[in-house]
């Protein structure tokens, strides 16, 4: 059982909660030891966790102000005179307000600057729906040369922000904002580009990226009391994606369900269908939002009452194994 | 100091430059014509007596950088580094083709000398901050000029630009404004006022200068000048004369987007070539 390089306490109601953006200030400072790491940001160091590079390395911190769009620019310029920028914002600024200059000045030179969008998905609570990005894994995506990376707990997201440094080109790396559980160790394998099985199964292969892995777990183990053997498997690279692994978990147990905060269209979800599509058609049934923007509100209820909880996504495997059951 | 001898030399190599213009806009069938002409002499002073550059080694770490921000006058870039030595001559008359190096907008990575990507309006002012930065980082003594349009700015993010050069006193990087006054819908100072333009870049922390963008020798000095003041970044508003050389081009809106056609195209080498590359300044 891959289990065992999981967090042993992942079923305990006391499982430890760390932000996501914390492993992200601890990654960016320790790829700071490459000296040509630099960090920017657009008057959201704090919230970005962008402050402790900042501090240890202030001659390599840029405070760009409220003005993304010029961040993105010269993190670009910087990119091409051989440094390795980190261009952090909330992900509804970044990727989201900078999609030209990311295309343009970035991709298109193939520039080696890291996009990094903090705060995304709708558990971004009370700010409402404004700030809660729910279209960035789409837009990022989408982009000629661009790479995406959705690591799903603080570990995880620590790992991702070392590795990102020794990425060659561009790479959007994007989490959430509140406190989620740590679901990994750091035994845990994390390997770019490719899709990790956090949990065996199967009937059928639940597909998921960021914190909703841990709600998917959970989905997966109360679902073995209803004698449904479900597979987990955590999809932090989102482009490129994991083509071998997806079409060989659908291979393996015929149906899929794919969980993420964000757009059902153009997401993870989108993705999953497409390689399904192309590679080995099984039916596939997605969690994530569907066509509308969010609300103030609680994380919990939230996710919740746009169709991302625990529930949701247990039904949502049931109605997949019928469908299943049936074609 | 450019000598009698030298800015001669320079005079008639703005000219075939911009015989090269009007040729490859008639091959490639499309492009832009006024803005091209119009910095054919502040491209030709840049790169045959200011910039410290090497066609034959184009990325060596210390060259002087150009980024083009106002990507459409392609042309004027192309055939200066044409003229320099970056690539083949006749390579210029594949503008616009497929499979051509000669993007309609700069590529960074297709062609040789070329420092970024543009096309988008506003967005090279922040690249060549980066490109400043990373040579500061690395204690690089590179001057970086950056070539914008008067038209991109009306784009936000020139001024987030230029506020975060002000701030972080980036003295040497240059923005060099192409001050023509026209943009695609008509006279910049109707479709969305600019002036006072030096005032603007005075109050936000740049050393301003001005200057006839169609007197070489005048160019030259004000990026000597430029390179003089070490506290601020600096601006040169160049007034330049969209079209500049073609006489039924001048100043007119309306040759912002368009090419010659081939009748065009023949009369205008005809003025240019009886110029014999003495462009007479307006301002003088």
């Amino acid at each position: 059982m891959r289990e065992t390089v999981l967090n042993s306490k992942i079923f305990d109601s006391d499982i430890e909660k760390i932000s996501m953006r914390d492993g992200y200030g601890e990654g960016l400072l320790e790829a700071g030891k490459n000296p040509d790491v630099v960090a920017l940001s657009a008057d959201l160091k704090q919230s970005t966790r962008v402050d402790s590079f900042a501090e240890k390395f202030p001659e390599r911190f840029f405070e760009c102000g409220i003005a993304e769009q010029n961040m993105i620019g010269i993190a670009a310029g910087l990119a091409l005179n051989g440094k390795i920028p980190f261009a952090s914002s909330l992900a509804v600024f970044a990727p989201g307000r900078t999609w030209d200059q990311i295309r343009v000045s970035v991709c298109y030179s193939k520039a080696n600057v890291k996009i990094v969008g903090s705060h995304a998905g709708i558990s971004v609570g009370g700010d409402g729906a404004t700030h809660q990005a729910l279209e960035d894994i789409a837009i990022a995506r989408v982009l000629p040369n661009m790479a995406v990376v959705v690591p799903c707990d603080y570990i995880e997201t620590r790992k991702a922000a070392v590795y990102v440094a020794e990425h060659k080109g561009p790479l959007y790396l994007r989490f959430a904002r509140g406190k989620t559980a740590v679901i990994t160790t750091e035994a845990t394998p994390f390997k770019f580009g490719q899709a990790e099985i956090f949990r065996e199964g199967k009937d059928v292969t639940i597909i998921a990226c960021g914190p909703l892995v841990y709600y998917c777990l959970l989905a997966a183990k109360e679902l073995e009391k209803e004698g449904i053997s479900v597979q987990v498997i955590n999809n932090h690279t989102v482009k490129p994606i994991d083509k071998l692994g997806i079409a060989k978990a659908a291979k393996e147990t015929g149906a899929i369900v794919t969980v993420e905060e964000h757009q059902i269209d153009g997401g993870l979800g989108g993705a999953v269908a497409e390689v399904l599509a192309e590679s080995y058609p099984v039916p596939i049934e997605r969690i994530g939002v569907k066509d509308t923007f969010g609300e103030s509100g609680h994380p919990r209820e939230l996710l919740d009452k746009y169709g991302m909880g625990v529930k949701d996504i247990k039904e949502a495997v049931r109605t997949v194994l019928k469908r299943k059951g049936t074609s | 100091m450019l000598t009698e001898e030298h800015l001669k030399i320079l005079e008639k190599k703005a000219c075939e430059i911009r015989e090269d213009i009007i040729k490859m806009l008639l091959e490639a069938g499309s492009g832009h014509s006024a803005g091209s002409l119009g910095m054919a002499d502040v491209f030709t002073a840049l790169y045959f007596s200011v910039l410290d550059h090497n066609p034959k080694n184009p990325n060596f770490e210390d060259r002087d950088r150009l980024v083009l921000s106002n990507g459409h006058i392609a042309p004027v870039l192309y055939a200066t580094l044409a003229h320099s030595g970056y690539f083949p001559m006749e390579e210029l008359f594949t503008l616009r083709r497929i499979g051509s190096r000669l993007q309609g907008h700069p590529h960074f990575g297709s062609l040789p000398g070329v420092e970024n990507t543009s096309g988008s309006l506003g967005q090279g002012l922040s690249q060549a901050i980066g490109i400043t930065l990373a040579g500061r980082l690395d204690n690089k003594k590179y001057w970086v000029y950056c070539i914008t349009s008067d038209g991109e700015h009306d784009e936000g993010q020139t001024w987030e630009a230029v506020m975060f050069a002000g701030k972080n006193k980036l003295h040497n990087l240059t923005n060099i404004i192409d001050r023509n006054n026209i943009q695609i819908d008509g006279f910049t100072e109707d479709v969305m006022p600019l002036e006072p333009l030096k005032e603007k870049y005075e109050s936000f922390g740049w050393h301003v200068l001005e200057v006839d963008g169609h007197n070489i020798r005048a160019i030259v000095d004000a990026c000597r000048q430029a390179q003089a003041i070490l506290e601020k970044p600096s601006v040169i508003i160049a007034h330049t004369i969209p079209g500049k050389g073609v006489d039924f081009m001048e100043a007119d809106p309306s040759w912002h987007g368009k090419f010659p056609s081939p009748e065009q195209a023949k009369k205008a080498l005809h003025e240019l070539r009886t110029l014999k590359g003495k462009i007479v300044s307006e301002h003088e």
